[in-house]
């Protein structure tokens, strides 16, 4: 999933002040997931927000709503009937739900509540990791199902580094070192002798040859 | 051609420095350094933004020392450099007559004093040192394009004896030979039991006829410094005997002290079997560097 985290309330604050009819707007996928943009953080984001115009004596209308999916097209058309009573929307979609929703109502300001962070996993209650880059060309198989791209903290194919101390990443001992995860796993898997393999340099064209990536299935069109 | 090659390939016992460019526009910096350095070892590595701090370029440094007479080693990190330009650089070096390239992941940026710094890490060393080797043995970049005059470099790589897994190691080993390295310098020597099963083990791979591996040895100039190599530099080994013979002698005598060290390790490093030579990273201490040579009797330098 997509992970993402709250901006700091002053930040938010900041972005919104020029604005009167405010549209509180969370998403019910991967953020509410990672419990930065759901139906209930998109609730308390909206009340601290009108307590604190109340505080400040200004006169704000601030209403809140959840769509199921902020970045895609089906469900952001819900909006058609309600977004023009607004002069902002405070989105707490990820970079994909905010532009989604900016690309189908351009005349109105759709303004980020969350700084997103990255693709990940709920590790824990309350504990997010980060495990994918989306490079394009997976290269699990050949690492034990560990990513060494999104794991190791300088994207070794042939690490570890001599930084590896005791499973730990050199940048900070709370870091655990992806390749010393890939060895462990691939001890598991009896398959030590992949790490003889010297593998080639990545080909990141896959992820950024050609600006902006798009996938285009006709099967799926209609 | 490669003073440093050379003397390697003829079998005698090379002696290798370290300098580290100035945080400035400073070219009187890198020649007082050379002066101290020139005569006392074979050739000279310059580092390559350590630490990831931002100092005078490598390649700019290297052809200062170079103009003073002495053979630099040219340090170079994939932490800042993409490959295109990476092997521009490698071009560029051997067409100002830089003979030598130790190719490096880098510290991470992390360390050092621009933490925001995008880290590239678009190749690995080991893809590096894989990448150099054809562009000088099959006159190719990646990709396969021809160069119109092939880099003539002498091809040196880092290793660590003393992260972890320990096991793994001499396979990292293994992956850098095979990827094409020439010389091997290594992290520095304290811990010299472990060092010696590491080479025992890089022996048995035959990995020491493959490879001309240079020991790395830093001295010490206080007690507060040995501990501070041991508990914030990953990766560094600094056994505890050595924190406690840094410390049994009064402070003024500790820097004494940590040059003993250095040159009774020089001296055990070269009855290591393999070991076919050593690399003094005198940190900010170069001055010390020809005293070092010269009490573990390795001086005169070979012509």
């Amino acid at each position: 999933m997509i992970t993402a985290e709250q901006k700091p309330l002053d930040e938010i604050r900041g972005t919104i002040a020029s604005y009167q009819r405010i549209l509180v707007l969370g998403c019910g996928s991967c953020v509410a997931e990672c419990a930065a943009g759901g139906e209930k953080e998109t609730g308390m984001l909206a009340s601290t927000l009108r307590m604190a115009a109340k505080m400040e004596g200004r006169e704000v209308l601030i209403r809140e709503k959840t769509l199921e999916r902020q970045c895609v097209k089906d469900f952001v058309i819900l909006l058609d009937d309600v977004i023009h009573e607004y002069d902002a929307v405070l989105s707490l979609g990820c970079g994909a739900g905010v532009q989604a929703v900016a690309d189908m109502f351009p005349e109105v300001p759709i303004i980020p509540a969350l700084n997103t962070e990255f693709l990940g996993e709920t590790k824990d209650q309350g504990l997010w990791v980060e495990n994918c880059l989306g490079c394009g060309d997976c290269m699990l198989y050949h690492f034990g199902g560990i990513c060494p791209l999104a794991r190791c903290s300088k994207h070794l194919l042939n690490g570890p580094c001599g930084g590896s101390v005791d499973g730990k990443c050199e940048i900070n001992p709370e870091v655990p070192c992806g390749w010393q995860l890939i060895i462990d796993r691939l001890e598991q898997h009896h398959a030590l002798d992949r790490l003889e393999h010297i593998y080639p340099p990545k080909d990141w064209s896959k992820k950024q040859g050609g600006g902006p990536r798009k996938i285009i299935r006709e099967d799926q069109q209609r | 051609m490669s003073r440093l090659k050379e003397i390697l390939d003829r079998g005698a016992f090379a002696v290798t420095a370290e300098c580290g460019p100035p945080k400035g526009a400073d070219p009187e910096v890198i020649m007082k350094k050379a002066e101290l350095l020139k005569g006392r070892v074979d050739a000279v590595n310059v580092t390559d933004n350590q630490t990831a701090i931002v100092r005078m370029s490598s390649l700019a440094a290297c052809v200062l020392l170079k103009n003073q007479g002495l053979d630099p080693v040219l340090q170079a990190v994939v932490r800042d450099r993409n490959r295109i330009a990476l092997q521009s650089d490698i071009l560029g070096a051997s067409a100002l007559g830089i003979r030598n390239i130790l190719c490096l992941s880098g510290d991470h940026q992390r360390f050092g004093n621009q933490p925001q710094a995008a880290g590239v890490f678009d190749l690995d060393s080991i893809q590096f040192v894989q990448a150099v080797r054809n562009m000088r043995e099959q006159g190719v970049i990646l990709g396969g394009e021809a160069l119109s005059r092939p880099p003539d470099i002498f091809i040196g790589a880092a290793a660590n004896p003393f992260g972890d897994p320990f096991n793994f190691r001499v396979v990292r080993l293994a992956k850098k030979v095979a990827a094409g390295a020439e010389f091997i310098q290594t992290q520095c020597v304290y811990n010299l039991q472990r060092f010696e099963k590491w080479m025992a083990m890089a022996a048995d791979r035959g990995l020491t006829d493959k490879v001309h591996i240079l020991g790395g040895v830093t001295p010490l100039k206080s007690a507060g410094m040995a501990k501070y190599m041991k508990n914030k530099v990953a990766g560094m080994d600094v056994p505890e005997e050595v924190i406690r013979r840094m410390e049994g002698v009064p402070s003024k005598k500790q820097a004494e002290e940590g040059l003993k060290i250095c040159v009774e390790t020089i001296q055990r490093l070269r009855e290591v079997p393999g070991v076919r030579g050593v690399h003094i990273m005198a940190i900010e201490w170069e001055e010390k560097v020809g005293e070092i040579v010269e009490r573990a009797g390795l001086l005169p330098r070979p012509k």
